[in-house]
């Protein structure tokens, strides 16, 4: 296979950046887009070239390192697929492929492919915890749940936190990944003592980290990976109304009667 | 208040003050295409069209409850109050959403996104421009099309809209409402976390039909003058309808 690859190349955070275009004529099918990347910068090393920088590590769909938008969709063409798990027999024979980083001013670009994704983990630290017991261990299965909860909240738990959603979003918002950690705690009972508070705080820390604000266009929907549903989105929308205006916050304190 | 304060400063919030403002607008306008429809329902004995009696209840609408004139600037400024807020929040949101990405694709490509979605805002300054046209054409008749004449709706309706311009833009503006309630109407739902996947299929197509009703009703009008379906109305004094 032959393909034609324009990528995107910065040097540093400061650098501005370009797309530069590189040929590569030994494209096996059943490479991986990895491999194939790899490829490309064995060459580049040869020709005494500064390899491009990108983000990988499980290359088995599950650790959410892998982050190119290719083509213009976060992951590429291949829905609910990893880059990782995108194989060049995805693509034609002398395809013209565009690999740019993911774009948000919340995810700067450290380096060509690699953009810096500790936005995310603040917004984790900010809520995405639930309060445990430290004494012994509980029974399994002490705690009855629903079956069509646990299958809910384990949907949420399959965002492996990529940031495609981000990516793929036309206002850069992080709508998706926030509302999908959420709710894998919050619709659990573990998860209940902290929910409201759980929604307030991971809104206003994804609000802090400049993210953009969802207009529901579900385009993360269409390019997450793991195919998390906006109903998601919907449920953080009511728990943050709820925590908002209904929930209390702290009613301590004197009343007097009259 | 302080948490109305609280919840207006996050994005959530703003949100969903779009979503209930776009309610109370779309309630709106459910109320105006009703009443439009009045226009086909003919006249009284006395020769008075419905909908020229319809337009002197809407100004004395309340009383004796309430001073005549009451409930209708009630209703303008609760429309006028929901148009401001639902413009600036989604200005706001906009330029908040723009700061987020600040360097585009090269190559982008849309997988979910529908047209009326993505053109929400271009929709939504039409129609502003379009609110402040027809509130000076119908409402003030500060714009003059045809002859115009306070009180006297359904001559007024028949001398701008036999002028095809009008009616077409009028036909036009009202598809761009369409447009944007398709999306608009399914939006609030899902903004204020009333969606979900087993109601989806329901408030969609309840959105969808709604909107279509909506647009239908309201390019009727135009569309009958236009082509002539409408009869002429018959001269009467102002004082019948008025009653002084």
């Amino acid at each position: 296979m032959r393909i034609k690859l324009h990528v995107w190349r910065q040097s540093s955070r400061s650098d501005k950046g370009r797309m530069e275009m590189y040929e590569l004529d030994n494209v096996v099918e059943d490479m991986s887009f990895l491999e194939m990347m790899d490829t490309l910068n064995e060459k580049l090393t040869v020709e005494g070239k500064e390899p491009v920088a990108f983000d990988h590590d499980c290359r088995e769909g599950v650790c959410g390192m892998c982050s190119m938008v290719i083509n213009g969709e976060a992951h590429g063409p291949k829905s609910e697929t990893t880059t990782c798990q995108l194989y060049m027999r995805h693509f034609d024979d002398g395809a013209e492929i565009f690999i740019e980083p993911w774009r948000a001013s919340a995810f700067p670009v450290v380096r060509d492919l690699v953009v810096d994704r500790s936005a995310f983990d603040r917004i984790i630290q900010a809520g995405g915890y639930v309060s445990n017991h430290s004494g012994p261990k509980p029974d399994p299965n002490s705690i009855p749940i629903e079956p069509n909860v646990a299958e809910t909240a384990l949907d949420a738990a399959t965002c492996i936190g990529c940031g495609a959603c981000v990516a793929a979003c036309p206002n850069g918002s992080a709508m998706l990944f926030t509302s999908a950690k959420a709710s894998h705690l919050g619709l659990l009972p573990q998860g209940q003592p902290e929910r409201f508070d759980r929604a307030k705080s991971m809104v206003s820390q994804m609000e802090s980290e400049g993210f953009g604000s969802c207009r529901n266009y579900a385009e993360c929907e269409a390019q997450c990976p793991k195919g998390i549903s906006i109903a998601f989105i919907g449920r953080l929308n009511s728990d943050f109304l709820k925590a908002s205006l209904v929930e209390p916050i702290d009613r301590r304190g004197d009343m007097k009667a009259q | 208040m302080n948490r109305i304060q609280t919840l207006y400063k996050s994005i959530i919030g703003k949100k969903v003050i779009a979503a209930v403002t776009g309610l109370v607008l779309f309630g709106f306008l459910l109320g105006h295409v009703a009443g439009n429809l009045k226009v086909f329902t003919g006249s009284t004995e006395q020769g008075i069209p419905h909908i020229d009696e319809y337009g002197q209840f809407l100004k004395v609408a309340g009383e004796p409850l309430l001073p005549a004139g009451a409930l209708l600037w009630g209703a303008r400024l609760t429309l006028l109050t929901s148009v401001i807020l639902h413009i600036t929040v989604v200005v706001q949101l906009a330029m908040l959403s723009g700061k987020a990405r600040p360097v585009g694709y090269v190559k982008s490509k849309k997988k979910a996104a529908s047209l009326p979605a993505l053109w929400m805002m271009f929709s939504g300054s039409l129609i502003a421009g379009f609110i402040v046209f027809h509130i000076l054409h119908f409402t003030t008749g500060t714009i003059q099309i045809g002859e115009f004449e306070h009180g006297y709706v359904y001559n007024n309706l028949r001398s701008s809209f036999s002028n095809p311009f009008v009616a077409g833009g009028y036909i036009f503006v009202m598809l761009v409402i369409g447009i944007h309630l398709n999306h608009g109407v399914w939006s609030m739902f899902q903004t204020l976390g009333i969606d979900n996947p087993d109601r989806n299929k329901f408030l969609r197509t309840a959105s969808t039909a709604l909107t279509m009703a909506i647009v239908l009703g309201f390019i009727a009008v135009p569309a009958s003058f236009l082509f002539g379906l409408m009869p002429e109305a018959a001269n009467y004094a102002h004082e019948l309808l008025t009653g002084h």
